[in-house]
């Protein structure tokens, strides 16, 4: 079985994000690391791996897209317990919206060829649009099970319980499919020293757009099919007025704001 | 003018109101046309709820051979009905689901996708609320036609009697849309409050709750509001994960948001930062989240919530 999952490196949540002149998100001056949300994909990649039959027979490859130091996501990916890494890096990729990087990656999986399995994580955290495993699942015109808090599989069939917006539901599929997982799907490991060293041994592949036959010209900023205009710092909230409670001061005082605001 | 799409957000045919703000925001843009996709017998009383919001026409697509999969024979309807119509643009609403068939269709038809829009102008830009809140974004669509996602709260629904006139549209949809079954389905168990991304007023509880909701709850139930939480309680497993308000649970954008002993780590804020009025109770003066509030109170929420609740009472009478 092969199982391809996809990680994307984003600027640290934690850090003080930004954008460059031409409005698109700062890649290089922030520190930047292996989505969050794309852990927990990792993580369940690699479940569904141990969990199989017959694990050795099951190939857990991190795809990423994006800049040199993109290749870290994928790194991290093989600490964790992946067995192969590719990275698509090329200067005409920058500034792709989730259309174009749908396309790099269902090409790239395409190229990786006779996947059973397409892993991702819920949203990235910067973009954070969740689009691109349901325009993967377009793309490669597979099923989407997507949004999974709980992920079962047996042989080829995959059984998901996804906290809907108004129900709870279990979808069930059969591969090759398009898995996306949540944060309530289980923790993910932390890479042992032993996954460490061997992640360098690990064969990591790099692809241009051409490899993939992927033309510059579908891709990048100028090509994107929306253009953010603007983008402008949140101006700080003005700082509010903060009382210490001091036998029952703050209920009053809350109920007094409360009251001026005419919530009640 | 132009027709603009703007899917119907339903529960069972119970039309639910970001429909009526995505009708609201429809009419800057053109003339919206509803599309209804449910069972064939709710079609007239969804027609009847969004006609008073300006809907022109109603399409309803019967839903009786797609129902049990998922997203993506919504995707082909959508699709279908673009084709025939030219749209100006296409309306859903931004919750997960409502992003994975927009996601789908911007493929389909070739067409630019903005999610998460906060507001959208007549022109079709879009603004958004980006990294946790800290920046706003303009943006436009820039090929084919514009599919926005548009969050609940977006604008404040507005009546405008429209025609409303039913159109039944058949659409036809292929194998590979119908191969992620849904086969089993349990509806949120109803909590008598309003739903968490509509409420007009949340009231949010976290770590600092220790586990004891009843607080949080009788106040939202005073100030008629809905129930959130943070992470922390969530995997604390306090609360079920439908409350979580952040970056992997709900947002929300109310009139008036109140933290209780939440701390505000940046994934709680991506969830709530574009709240009106934000109040915040906690026992830590130096919980980040003071950084944010209109209002803020340094104190224990087992006896400053429940004294609030009894004034709010008092004083409703």
């Amino acid at each position: 079985m092969n199982i391809v999952v996809c990680v994307k490196y984003v600027p640290d949540a934690t850090a003080d994000r930004r954008f460059e002149s031409d409005n698109t998100v700062d890649r290089e001056g922030v520190d930047g690391l292996l989505s969050e949300l794309d852990e927990y994909a990792v993580e369940q990649a690699l479940q569904i791996k141990e969990k199989s039959d017959n694990p050795d027979d099951v190939k857990v490859t991190a795809l990423t897209v994006g800049p040199e130091k993109a290749v870290d996501a994928v790194r991290k990916a093989l600490q964790m317990g992946a067995d192969e890494g590719v990275h698509v890096t090329d200067e005409a990729v920058a500034g792709s919206d989730a259309i174009a990087t749908s396309l790099v990656l269902a090409k790239a999986v395409e190229k990786i060829g006779d996947v059973d399995l397409v892993v991702c994580g819920m949203a990235s955290t910067d973009g954070g649009m969740s689009v691109v495993p349901a325009m993967l699942a377009e793309r490669l015109d597979l099923p989407q099970v997507t949004l999974a808090s709980v992920v079962e599989t047996q042989g080829k069939e995959v059984r998901i319980k996804r906290d809907g917006d108004v129900a709870t539901e279990v979808v069930g599929a059969t591969m090759p499919l398009v898995l996306s997982v949540t944060d309530q799907s289980g923790e993910a490991r932390y890479p042992s020293f032993k996954g460490i060293m061997a992640a360098k041994k690990k064969p990591l592949e790099t692809y241009s757009l051409s490899d993939l036959g992927v033309d510059a010209g579908e891709v990048g900023l100028s090509v994107a099919w929306t253009e953010v205009t603007e983008t402008n710092e949140r101006p700080p909230r003005t700082a509010g007025e903060i009382v210490k409670d001091e036998d029952g001061s703050g209920a009053t005082a809350l109920v007094e704001f409360l009251a001026s605001k005419k919530f009640i | 003018m132009s027709e603009v799409l703007v899917l119907i957000d339903h529960v069972d045919g119970a039309v639910r109101k970001p429909t009526y703000e995505l009708l609201t925001i429809a009419r800057r843009l053109g003339e919206p046309s509803a599309v209804f996709i449910g069972p064939a017998d709710k079609a007239a009383g969804a027609a009847e709820a969004v006609k008073k919001y300006g809907a022109a026409k109603v399409y309803a697509v019967d839903d009786s051979d797609i129902k049990g999969f998922l997203v993506a024979p919504k995707a082909e309807a959508l699709q279908q009905l673009a084709e025939k119509t030219s749209p100006a643009a296409i309306l859903v609403t931004s919750s997960f689901e409502g992003k994975e068939i927009a996601g789908r269709l911007a493929i389909k038809l070739g067409s630019g996708l903005i999610t998460d829009a906060v507001d959208v102008d007549a022109d079709g830009s879009t603004t958004q609320s980006v990294f946790a809140g800290n920046y706003t974004v303009k943006a436009k669509v820039t090929k084919g036609t514009p599919i926005i996602a548009v969050k609940p709260n977006a604008a404040s629904p507005e009546e405008a009697e429209g025609a409303g006139t039913v159109e039944e549209f058949a659409v036809t949809v292929s194998d590979s849309a119908k191969k992620a079954q849904i086969v089993a389905s349990q509806p949120r168990q109803a909590t008598g409050r309003p739903e968490l991304t509509e409420a007009a007023i949340v009231v949010a509880g976290g770590r600092g709750t220790g586990g004891d909701f009843t607080p949080i709850e009788n106040l939202a139930d005073a100030l008629g509001a809905a129930v959130g939480a943070s992470r922390a309680a969530v995997d604390s497993g306090w609360i079920p994960h439908s409350f979580q308000i952040g970056q992997t649970g709900k947002t929300v954008s109310p009139q008036l948001y109140i933290a209780n002993g939440i701390s505000g780590a940046i994934q709680h804020r991506a969830g709530m930062q574009t709240s009106k009025t934000i109040v915040a109770v906690n026992k830590d003066e130096e919980a980040p989240i003071f950084e944010l509030v209109d209002f803020g109170v340094v104190g224990d929420l087992t006896t400053v919530l429940p004294a609030v609740t009894e004034e709010v009472n008092k004083r409703k009478g």
